[in-house]
């Protein structure tokens, strides 16, 4: 029984992944948004656009390790 | 996937692939014991090694292929050093080039099929992370002396809300080592494990060829998260190297 439990906890992690990939597309969406207005501005905020990428899917990552972590080590 | 398994018998864990092995023999793996993951950070290094030595010893003015690939290497994480912890971190840049480069090539070595992913090991990221985590700490003290605690203290916030906000910078400062380098294995290993769940659906006969299609775009994208995990991680060291040179915001 406590495994089942295990697995839909696992699967309940999950929805962070959901989360992740909406904080990934917002990041993403507003620097293309502000791309496109000011194009000559853009080349210098790549940087901070991956590292915005990087902070939003680091939390994703972190629910499907929770997931791992449930279905193999719990 | 129960279910799966019971009728098309379909007998594969995703996460197997990870499993360290000792080469020679099945003994106990020790700290001494030549494993999988040995060998492929040992490529990983070979082909480095190989890359740059063999690639810069023309010094041509023309560069040849090799050459060129590790000339664009080379300026292109000499620029990032250069434009994120400004000209004072530059000496700090072959730590850098050696953290980018380890990850870069254990990260598309490991797109090899059948081969093993260094990077993928939290045990191995957590050397990486917690190693740029202690020498930037280090070097923030050594170069400010207690002025690097200023880092925490927000002298521009309002002035009642800088204690809370000195906790929650401690707080994100020791979290950082953690987010640094789950965040590659994190990435290397869902990855992978991605590739492998498609791979076990190519085993049944109805749903194969969108299970290959699958394969294929998966591969595609580990191709670019490969170089932007390695980016990333290098480019957040430069992040962390430049609040420690400069803490005062």
């Amino acid at each position: 029984m406590e495994g089942e439990l295990a697995h839909i906890g696992a699967g309940l992690a999950a929805i962070g992944s959901g989360a992740a990939a909406i904080g990934v597309g917002t990041v993403a969406g507003n620097y293309l948004a502000g791309a496109l207005r000011n194009p000559s501005a853009a080349a210098g905020q790549t940087a901070t656009l991956f590292i915005g990428l990087a902070f939003a899917e680091a939390l994703g990552i972190f629910a499907f390790l929770v997931s791992l972590l449930l279905m193999f080590a719990v | 996937m129960a279910e799966e398994k019971a009728e098309g018998g379909l007998v594969f864990h995703p996460l197997d692939q990870f499993i360290v092995k000792p080469l020679f023999g099945d003994g106990p793996v020790q700290w001494y014991t030549v494993t999988n993951l040995t060998l492929w950070m040992a490529i990983a290094l070979l082909a480095i090694v190989g890359v740059f030595v063999l690639g810069s010893r023309g010094r041509a003015v023309i560069p040849s292929r090799l050459q060129s690939i590790g000339e664009l290497m080379y300026g292109f994480i000499y620029k990032m050093v250069e434009d994120v912890t400004g000209k004072d971190g530059v000496k700090y840049f072959p730590y850098i080039m050696t953290l980018f480069l380890f990850i870069l090539f254990s990260n598309y070595l490991a797109l090899i099929p059948m081969s093993y992913s260094p990077t993928s090991m939290i045990a191995v990221t957590a050397v990486l992370g917690f190693g740029v985590f202690i020498c930037v700490t280090a070097l923030g003290f050594i170069l400010n002396g207690p002025k690097f605690l200023g880092l925490f203290w927000m002298s521009d916030a309002p002035a009642i809300l800088r204690p809370i906000i000195a906790v929650i910078e401690v707080i994100s400062y020791f979290v950082r080592p953690v987010s640094h380098s789950i965040r590659l294995a994190g990435n290397i290993m869902a990855g992978h494990a991605v590739l492998k769940v498609f791979a076990g659906f190519a085993a049944l006969t109805l749903v194969s060829p969108v299970a290959i299609f699958g394969i294929v775009a998966i591969y595609g994208l580990e191709v670019l998260v490969c170089g932007i995990q390695a980016y990333v991680f290098t480019i957040l060291t430069c992040v962390y190297l430049k609040d420690a040179l400069h803490p005062s915001h």
